[in-house]
């Protein structure tokens, strides 16, 4: 019993202590963290005087990256959304009972996620050796007179490869929640498998494919990686925003800077649109 | 006059099943307790799954038939199916939803149609609405009068009063019955509910495990209850 107490003296204590530093603890951490994401944005907008800023836009390499940018995106969401959406469905469909051809699906699905969790400089050698001079297909295309690397038509399949897979799982996830009795129905009422397409499935997933497709855009905006390996770095014509940013950066700080928030801007604005037109 | 005759045997998936019933004139009121595969039958006649053996045939017309390998897929077999939520399209307007499902040259004439089976379901104000803003009555008569536009050949309704409630069922109750009599249509009416099968009037076929173990008018069935599950049925006991 005596030897007891001061024991149980010495718990209470300690308890006390770290009722006390918890709090303190906790704010440290958390704070530490929210630091580290939110002095880099205020670092992006606020270290430079406007005028600066708007300088550093009068850059000649901006405005070629640009409109590259706006491009190449543009086609390349226009590639996912057209291939992306009839291959969503039909992962989708098939999928949806058991058995062999079922697993068969599934494994294609995973296959077409698999960039998400690839490096982008992974990315940028396996397009290289599927599409490059001693790549697969490389004497195939030699053939046919089409040298794809380091150029534009390069930037937008290193940008439908990395970007791809954030529409189509947004795609598929929608098409998966249907109600099977929407389709039933429609089937009944006569509708082919094009019909229940593009008169129920589409228009019911409006919202989920919408998001899918901002966050592809999102995506093939920041490409960076890839890009640099499989398209290169060539102002006017594989340049991207990303790519001139990392060249600007080499030289002029500020130019690299008014280029980031334009990037930012643009992806911000094309989100916003889009969320406002999925909720239409 | 319409018929469906339907032989579905073997096995459908994982489930063992043995019916066969003929539809004319009056409906045929499928009952059964949960997992007998009442609803599983109707996915077969409508053709979303299919049995091993046994052959379907409206108006003399084949729709499947397991030996002889034909298998017509939904969209031909002109069946119209009323599922138990009723699945109105939701980015449609109630008369798109109606006429959905209209085979007619073009869409002008389309919506006339749809506009006149909305008529005929005394639901025509309801033309312009979204799914979205109808009551569970009125929903249910728009599903009907779009599985009816099509000109279906037959009629499938799964549980088509259970999402309703006990006060809009017995309305609803008495003009489902009337208007199934007018159009008579082969018609197949899941339900579990007594009332209905006294309703419908029609022949009553007691689905168990996937087989048939009892038919006949409900009085008939009231008098010999082949299972506890008749017994409960007959006496309204289930409700």
């Amino acid at each position: 019993m005596s030897a007891a107490a001061p024991a149980a003296r010495r718990g209470a204590g300690r308890r006390a202590l770290l009722a006390r530093a918890w709090p303190a603890a906790l704010g440290l951490l958390s704070g530490l963290l929210l630091l580290l994401v939110a002095l880099p944005i205020a670092g992006l907008l606020f270290s430079a005087p406007p005028r600066q800023l708007l300088a550093g836009l009068s850059d000649p390499l901006v405005v070629p990256a640009l409109r590259l940018t706006l491009f190449t995106t543009t086609v390349s969401l226009l590639v996912i959304l057209t291939c992306g959406t009839p291959l969503a469905w039909v992962i989708a469909r098939r999928t949806s009972r058991a058995g062999r051809a079922s697993r068969i699906w599934r494994a294609l699905e995973t296959l077409v996620e698999l960039p998400v969790v690839l490096p982008p400089a992974v990315a940028g050698v396996a397009l290289l050796l599927a599409f490059g001079r001693r790549g697969l297909l490389g004497p195939a295309l030699a053939a046919a007179g089409i040298g794809l690397p380091f150029t534009r038509a390069a930037v937008v399949v290193a940008q439908t490869f990395v970007a791809a897979p954030f529409y189509f799982q947004a795609a598929i996830a929608a098409f998966r929640r249907l109600d099977p009795d929407l389709i039933l129905v429609a089937r009944t009422l006569g509708a082919r498998p094009p019909r229940l397409l593009f008169t129920v499935a589409i228009p019911v997933s409006w919202p989920s494919l919408a998001g899918g497709a901002a966050m592809s855009w999102a995506r093939a905006l920041g490409e960076f990686g890839a890009t640099l390996m499989f398209a290169g770095n060539m102002s006017g014509r594989t340049q991207t925003l990303p790519l001139a940013i990392y060249t600007a950066l080499e030289s002029d700080l500020r130019t690299a800077q008014s280029l980031s928030i334009l990037l930012v801007a643009i992806a911000f604005a094309l989100l916003v649109a889009i969320r406002a037109g999925a909720r239409r | 006059m319409s018929v469906l005759e339907v032989v579905l045997q073997g096995r459908a998936g994982t489930l063992p099943i043995d019916v066969a019933v003929r539809v004319e004139g009056a409906p045929l009121v499928l009952v059964g307790p949960n997992g007998a595969g009442k609803t599983q039958t109707l996915m077969m006649i409508l053709g979303a799954t299919r049995p091993s053996h046994g052959r379907i045939t409206l108006d003399g017309r084949p729709l499947f038939d397991a030996e002889r390998g034909l298998d017509l897929p939904v969209e031909q077999r002109r069946i119209g199916y009323l599922p138990q939520r009723y699945a109105l399209f939701p980015h449609l307007d109630v008369l798109s939803n109606v006429a959905y499902g209209i085979a007619a040259s073009n869409r002008a004439e389309r919506l006339r149609l749809g506009r006149e089976m909305l008529r005929e379901l005394d639901a025509e104000a309801l033309a312009p609405r979204r799914p979205a803003e109808l009551s569970g009555g009125e929903t249910q008569r728009v599903a009907l009068a779009r599985a009816l536009a099509s000109r279906p050949r037959a009629l499938l309704l799964d549980e088509p009063l259970a999402a309703l409630d006990v006060s809009l069922r017995r309305d609803m109750r008495r003009f489902l019955a009337e208007r199934l009599r007018a159009w008579s249509l082969p018609t197949v009416v899941v339900t579990h509910d007594r009332a209905d099968a006294e309703a419908l009037d029609g022949d009553v076929v007691v689905l168990e495990g996937g087989a048939i173990v009892q038919r006949g008018q409900l009085a008939a069935l009231a008098a010999h209850p082949a299972t506890p599950f008749v017994t409960r049925l007959v006496s309204g006991a289930d409700q």
